[in-house]
C-alpha cells in the first residue's frame, strides 16, 4: 500500500465519528431509496407474474342478463382470444358471532383453463353437485378465522342460505379487496365467495344466462375496438359498458397505490441525499482546512494537483461507500419488511422479492456521484491550494466593529457574548452553512410526520364533515320513494335520506371517466358536498358537481358541457353542464340534484340506496333487520369504515412514515453533531487561549454553546418554511385518482421537528462541554503561530 | 546573451538530467557582471540556480508589501549556502520561488538553465517532484503516518529513491521508524523531515528555518544530518536561518535585508555542526 493510501485510512480512522455520522446520513438516503424501490419493484413483479400465471382478463363488462348463446358472438369478435360469461351477485353475509353487516360478492367458479384462475390456499374446490359449498376469499377468512368446514349465512337474491366453506382462495381479480363504492379495503366486512356455476345460476335465477363478462385479448388486439363491439352486442341485454383492465377496480387501486409508492421511492431519497451531499461538502471543506499544511507539504514534494484531488476524492468515496453498503443492507431489510406489510393488504399468493440489480446499478453510482459532486468544491479547493499559500496557514479573519455594534446594540454585551456575535457576523458564510444544514434537518423531520397530519385531516373532513350517516345501504334494484317507508319503520332509525346512484361514462372530447353520479336531495343532511374552500355547497337544481380531480381528468371547468352516457337501462346520452367543483380527498365523485338525475333517467322519484342515522345502542338490531330485507344489497357502517381506515393507516402509512422519521432524525442528528464538531475544532486554539487566560470551563463552553444555540434558534423557523414547501411539493406529487393529499401541518409536527433538533443540539452541546473540559492547553498553544 | 528558453516539461526534464551527467559544463552566464559573482571561488563550478531581478509583491488590502526588491543570485552545485536575515527580510519568499512553490512578480530565475519563473504549474510540480527536497521549520510531517511512512510518501513518487529506512538511517532515526510524529520529539521530527527530503536523492535541498523550533543541542543534531547529506550526497543545500551561529558551517553566507541581498560572505574555514552552539 502506498503511503498516501495509508494516510487515507488513518485520516478516516481519526475522523471516524464524523465518517460514521456522514455514512449514516448516506445510508439513510440509500436505505430509503432501496427500501422503496425494491418494495415497489417486488410488488410490480409479483403483480405481473400473478396476472400472467393466473390468466387475469383484459376486458370486463357487466350487464343485466344475456343468454349464454351470446358468448359465441363475443368470442367471434376480432381480437378476442378467450371470453367467459359469468354470474356475479351481491350478497349480505352473516358470520356467527359478528353482528355487523358484511358485504359479499358471489362469483361463479372459473373452470380449469378459464380466465381469472383462483389460487386455492387451503381445503378443496366445491362439489358442483352440492349447492351449499363455496370457496371463500382469504382476507375475510383470516379476519374471522374461518376455515374449510365452517359455515356462514348469506342473503342471496332475497333468500337466506346457509353455506359451507370447502376452501380458502385468492383471485387476481381481487388483489385489492375492496367493496364496490368503498374507499379502502375492510377485510372484516367484505368478502368474495365462489360457487359452482350451476348453484349460483339457480340461486340468482340465471339458468343458461350470464350477467358478467371477462375477456382475454390476443396480442395485437385493438382494445378500444373490442370494447365498442362488446358494448354493441351487450346493449340489448342491459350492458353497463365494457372497460379495460386499467379501469378494473382492484387493478386501478393497485396502479394508483404503486404509483404513489414509486413517487415516494424517488422523492424521499432525493431529499435525503441532498442533505447528505450538503453535509459532506461542509465536512470535507473543514477537513481540508485542517490539512492545509499537509497538502502544502505534499505539493512541495511534487505531488500533482490531480494526485491531491484523487486522494481527497478517495476519502469521500470511501465514506460514501461505507454509507452505500450500510444503506443496501438497511434498505433490503426494510424493503422486505415493508413488502410483507403491503402483502397484508394486497392479497397476492406469493411475493417475488429480490434486491433488484437495476436498482443497485442506479442507486449506488448515483449516491457515489452525488457524494463526489457534493464535495467537489472542497476537494477541488484542496487540490488548487497554491503550495506557498497553504504553508502560511489561514490568514486571521479581518474583524472590525460590526454594524450591530455601530448601532450600539452590543455595547452592553459581555466580551464573551460579543465574541459570539462577532464570530457569527464576520463569518456569515460559515454561519449560513450551519443554519442551512440545521434547517434542512428540521425540514426533513417535518416531511416525515406531514403525511400523518394530512391523513388525519382527510379522515376528519370525510367522516366528520361530509359523511354524517351511521349506515349506508344499497338496494338490489332502484326503488320508488315509498319503499323508503319500510326503512323508516325499523326501530332505531332516527332519520334517513334516499340517494340515487347511476353508473355513467362522462366524456369531454377524448377524455372520459366511468363513474357513478350520486343524486342527492337538495336539503341532504347526511351527505354534505363541500366547495373548494371547504364550505358547504347547496345543491343547485340542475347541473353536475364534479370533484376537483375528476374535473381535471376530464379537462372541464364550471359552465362546460359534459357528455353523459348512462350505463344502466335506458342508455341515455345527454349533455349536462358542470355547475360546480367540489372538494374531496378520497376518490372522485360526481353529484347531482336527485330530481334532476331522475329526470335524466326518465323515472319518477327513485332511489338506489339510503343513508341512515340511528339511535345510539340500536345498531345491532337495525343491522339484523336490514340484512333480512330482500331488497337490501349491501350495508356500509361508517364507524367500521373509520376503524378500518385508521387500522390501515397505522399499519402501512405509519410504518413508512415511522421509518422516514427515524431516518430523518438520523440526518438531523448528523447535521447538528457535525456543526458542533466543526465549531469546536475551528476555535480550539482560541478557546484554549481563553482557558489559559483564566476563563473557567463554563465560561469557555458558553462561547461555543451560545453560538450553537443561536444557530439552532435561527435555523428552526427557516426549517419550518423549507419544510412547509417540501411538504407542499410532496402533497402535489402524491395526488392520484384515489387520494388528494391536502397540505396540512399540525402544530405538533412543527413542535416534533423542532424538538428533535433541539435535543440533537443539547446532546451535541454536551459533547462540546466534554471537549472543552478535555482541551489540552499546552498542546493547542504549542502548534504554530 | 542567450537566455535559455523553456519549451515544455519533457524538454525541461531531459535538460536537467543531461546537466547532471555533465557535472562541470560551463554555463554561458558570463554576461553577469553581478558583484556577487565577481571573484567567486566557485566560478568554475556548475551553476544550479541563477536569478535576475527577482521581485515579489504581496497585495495586502489596499497596501502592497514588497517582499523581494530585485534579487540577483547564483547557487552552485554541492555548496552549502546559509541565507541569513531578520524576520520579514524575504528569505522564505526567495526560497519558495527557487523551489517552485511560489511565483515571482517580476524578474527571472533558472534552474540548470531552464526558467522557473515562466514554467507552468504542472512543470513546477514535476521540478519539485524530481529535483527538490524541502525541509520546513514546523517539520510538516503528516500526523497520521509513521516516520517511515512519512518518508515513503516521497519515495512513492520519486524516480530513483533510496529505501525509506536507509534515509532514516542517514539521519540516525532508523530505530524510531515505526513511531508516529506525535511520539517523536521536535528534533526527531525534524530529522525525519530531513530523511523525507533527501530520500528521493534531490539535486537541491531547501531548508526553511530547520532548527527554528529546536533547542541548541537538538538543533546541532539536525544540522549534522544536513551537513552529512550535503557532504556524502553532494546535494546543493540552502539553509534559511536567523540564527547567526549557523553561518559557521556554510560554504557561503548570503545576508538579506528588506527584500534585498545586503552581503555575501565566502566562509574560508567551514566548521562542523558539532563545533557550533548557540
Amino acid at each position: 500500500m502506498l503511503a498516501l493510501q495509508r494516510k487515507l485510512f488513518r485520516d478516516l480512522w481519526l475522523i471516524r465519528s464524523q465518517v460514521f455520522a456522514i455514512a449514516m446520513v448516506i445510508a439513510a438516503g440509500v436505505g430509503v431509496c432501496i427500501m422503496s424501490l425494491s418494495t415497489w419493484k417486488a410488488l410490480e413483479l409479483t403483480k405481473d407474474t400473478y396476472y400472467r400465471e393466473y390468466r387475469f382478463a383484459d376486458v370486463f363488462a357487466s350487464l343485466k342478463r344475456a343468454p349464454l348463446g351470446e358468448m359465441q358472438r363475443i368470442r367471434a369478435i376480432d381480437g378476442v382470444r378467450a371470453a367467459q360469461g359469468r354470474v356475479i351477485s351481491g350478497a349480505n353475509l352473516h358470520i356467527p358471532g359478528f353482528a355487523e353487516p358484511i358485504t359479499g360478492l358471489l362469483s361463479s367458479l372459473p373452470q380449469a383453463h378459464e380466465l381469472n384462475q383462483l389460487v386455492l390456499r387451503r381445503g378443496r374446490y366445491p362439489d358442483p353437485a352440492r349447492s351449499e359449498e363455496v370457496l371463500l376469499s382469504d382476507a375475510l377468512a383470516d379476519a374471522h378465522r374461518l376455515n374449510p368446514g365452517d359455515q356462514l349465512a348469506a342473503v342471496i337474491n332475497g333468500r337466506y342460505r346457509t353455506l359451507r366453506i370447502t376452501g380458502i382462495a385468492l383471485s387476481p381479480e381481487h388483489v385489492y379487496q375492496i367493496a364496490p363504492g368503498a374507499i379502502l379495503p375492510d377485510f372484516k366486512r367484505f368478502g368474495i365467495l365462489w360457487m359452482p356455476r350451476r348453484s349460483l345460476e339457480r340461486a340468482r335465477d340465471m339458468d343458461g344466462a350470464f350477467n358478467d363478462l371477462v375477456v382475454q385479448l390476443s396480442r395485437d388486439a385493438d382494445q378500444a375496438r373490442v370494447i365498442r363491439e362488446i358494448d354493441r352486442l351487450l346493449m340489448p341485454y342491459g350492458g353497463r359498458g365494457a372497460y379495460g383492465r386499467e379501469d378494473q377496480l382492484s387493478e386501478r387501486f393497485l396502479r394508483e397505490e404503486f404509483g404513489q409508492l414509486k413517487t415516494m421511492a424517488y422523492l424521499f431519497p432525493l431529499i435525503f441525499m441532498a442533505v447528505a451531499v450538503f453535509l459532506l461538502n461542509v465536512v470535507i471543506q473543514r477537513l481540508v482546512a485542517t490539512q492545509r499544511e499537509n497538502i502544502a507539504a505534499l505539493k512541495a514534494f511534487g505531488y500533482h494537483d490531480r494526485e491531491i484531488f484523487r486522494h481527497y476524492a478517495e476519502l469521500v468515496a470511501v465514506i460514501a461507500s461505507i454509507g452505500i453498503l450500510l444503506g443496501i443492507a438497511l434498505g433490503t431489510w426494510l424493503g422486505k419488511g415493508l413488502s410483507n406489510i403491503y402483502m397484508e393488504y394486497y392479497r397476492f399468493p406469493f411475493l417475488l422479492f429480490s434486491l433488484p440489480l437495476d436498482v443497485l446499478l442506479l442507486v449506488c453510482p448515483l449516491a457515489l456521484l452525488a457524494a463526489l459532486g457534493g464535495s467537489w468544491r472542497a476537494v477541488k479547493g484542496a487540490a488548487d491550494l497554491p503550495p506557498a499559500q497553504a504553508m502560511r496557514g489561514e490568514l486571521p479573519v479581518d474583524y472590525k466593529a460590526s454594524w450591530l455594534e455601530k448601532v450600539g446594540v452590543t455595547r452592553r454585551l459581555r466580551p464573551d457574548t460579543r465574541m459570539v456575535v462577532r464570530y457569527l457576523e464576520r463569518q456569515p458564510r460559515r454561519a449560513l452553512i450551519a443554519i442551512a444544514g440545521l434547517s434542512l434537518a428540521t425540514a426533513i423531520m417535518m416531511v416525515g410526520s406531514f403525511q400523518m397530519d394530512a391523513a388525519n385531516f382527510m379522515v376528519h373532513v370525510h367522516f366528520d364533515v361530509t359523511q354524517r350517516e351511521d349506515v349506508q345501504l344499497g338496494f338490489t334494484e332502484p326503488v320508488a320513494q315509498k319503499a323508503l317507508g319500510s326503512l323508516r319503520n325499523i326501530e332505531g332509525v332516527r332519520y334517513l335520506e334516499g340517494y340515487r346512484s347511476v353508473p355513467v361514462r362522462l366524456r369531454n372530447r377524448q377524455f372520459h371517466e366511468r363513474i357513478n353520479i350520486q343524486g342527492l336531495q337538495t336539503d341532504a343532511q347526511l351527505q354534505k358536498v363541500l366547495d373548494i374552500e371547504f364550505r358547504e355547497l347547496r345543491l343547485p337544481p340542475a347541473g353536475l358537481l364534479l370533484s376537483e380531480r375528476l374535473a381535471q381528468n376530464l379537462r372541464v371547468r364550471v359552465g362546460d358541457l359534459l357528455q353523459v352516457e348512462v350505463l344502466e337501462q335506458g342508455q341515455q346520452k345527454v349533455q349536462i353542464p358542470v355547475a360546480a367543483i367540489t372538494q374531496q380527498f378520497f376518490g372522485m365523485s360526481a353529484y347531482m340534484n336527485v330530481d334532476a338525475l331522475n329526470r335524466v333517467m326518465q323515472e319518477g322519484r327513485t332511489f338506489s340506496g339510503a343513508l341512515l342515522q340511528l339511535e345510539p345502542g340500536t345498531e345491532e338490531g337495525v343491522y339484523r333487520e336490514l340484512l333480512d330485507m330482500p331488497r337490501v344489497a349491501g350495508i356500509g357502517v361508517r364507524q367500521a369504515m373509520l376503524n378500518s381506515f385508521n387500522d390501515i393507516l397505522e399499519r402501512s402509512l405509519l410504518t413508512f412514515t415511522f421509518i422516514n422519521t427515524i431516518l430523518g432524525g438520523v440526518i438531523a442528528t448528523g447535521v447538528v453533531y457535525n456543526t458542533a464538531r466543526i465549531a469546536f475544532s475551528e476555535r480550539a486554539r482560541e478557546l484554549a487561549s481563553l482557558r489559559v487566560l483564566g476563563y473557567r470551563q463554563g465560561e469557555v463552553a458558553y462561547v461555543l454553546l451560545a453560538e450553537l444555540g443561536i444557530l439552532t434558534l435561527l435555523a428552526i423557523p427557516i426549517g419550518f418554511v423549507i419544510g412547509h414547501h417540501l411538504c407542499a411539493f410532496l402533497a402535489s406529487q402524491l395526488q392520484s385518482d384515489l387520494f388528494r393529499v391536502p397540505l396540512v401541518l399540525e402544530s405538533r409536527t412543527y413542535a416534533m421537528s423542532a424538538l428533535v433538533i433541539v435535543v440533537s443540539s443539547l446532546l451535541s452541546g454536551w459533547y462540546l462541554w466534554e471537549k472543552v473540559r478535555g482541551l489540552d492547553l499546552v498542546e493547542v498553544l504549542k502548534t504554530r503561530e | 546573451m542567450a537566455k535559455p528558453v523553456y519549451s515544455g516539461g519533457r524538454h525541461f526534464q531531459s535538460r536537467l538530467t543531461c546537466i547532471t551527467e555533465n557535472r562541470w559544463r560551463l554555463t554561458d552566464h558570463s554576461y553577469n557582471a553581478n558583484v556577487w559573482n565577481a571573484g567567486m571561488v566557485h566560478m568554475d563550478r556548475e551553476q544550479v540556480f541563477h536569478a535576475e531581478g527577482l521581485t515579489k509583491v504581496y497585495p495586502m488590502g489596499d497596501l502592497e508589501v514588497k517582499a523581494l526588491r530585485g534579487i540577483d543570485l547564483d547557487l552552485y552545485r554541492g555548496e552549502l549556502v546559509v541565507l541569513l536575515g531578520a524576520s520579514g527580510s524575504g528569505k522564505s519568499t526567495l526560497l519558495n520561488i527557487l523551489g517552485g512553490l511560489d511565483s515571482a512578480s517580476s524578474g527571472e530565475a533558472w534552474y540548470c538553465g531552464d526558467s522557473i519563473t515562466s514554467a507552468s504549474l504542472e512543470t513546477l510540480t514535476e521540478f519539485r517532484r524530481r529535483h527538490v527536497g524541502f525541509i520546513f521549520q514546523f517539520y510538516n510531517l503528516i500526523p497520521s503516518l509513521t516516520a517511515q511512512e512519512n518518508v515513503a510518501i516521497v519515495t512513492d513518487i520519486a524516480a530513483n529513491p533510496m529505501p525509506p529506512l536507509e534515509a532514516l538511517k542517514l539521519v540516525g532515526m532508523e530505530a524510531r521508524a515505526n513511531h508516529f510524529p506525535a511520539q517523536l520529539s521536535g528534533g526527531e521530527q525534524q530529522r525525519v523531515a530531513i530523511a523525507r527530503a533527501i530520500a528521493k536523492r534531490p539535486e537541491v535541498l531547501l531548508c526553511d528555518e530547520p532548527t527554528g523550533a529546536l533547542d541548541s543541542r537538538t538543533g546541532v543534531v539536525v544540522l549534522q544530518a544536513l551537513e552529512r547529506v550535503n557532504r556524502e550526497l553532494g546535494t546543493t543545500t540552502v539553509v534559511i536561518t536567523h540564527n547567526v551561529a549557523v553561518r559557521a558551517m556554510a560554504d557561503r553566507v548570503i545576508e538579506m535585508t528588506d527584500g534585498q541581498i545586503s552581503s555575501v560572505y565566502v566562509n574560508p574555514d567551514k566548521k562542523t555542526p558539532a563545533e557550533i552552539s548557540w
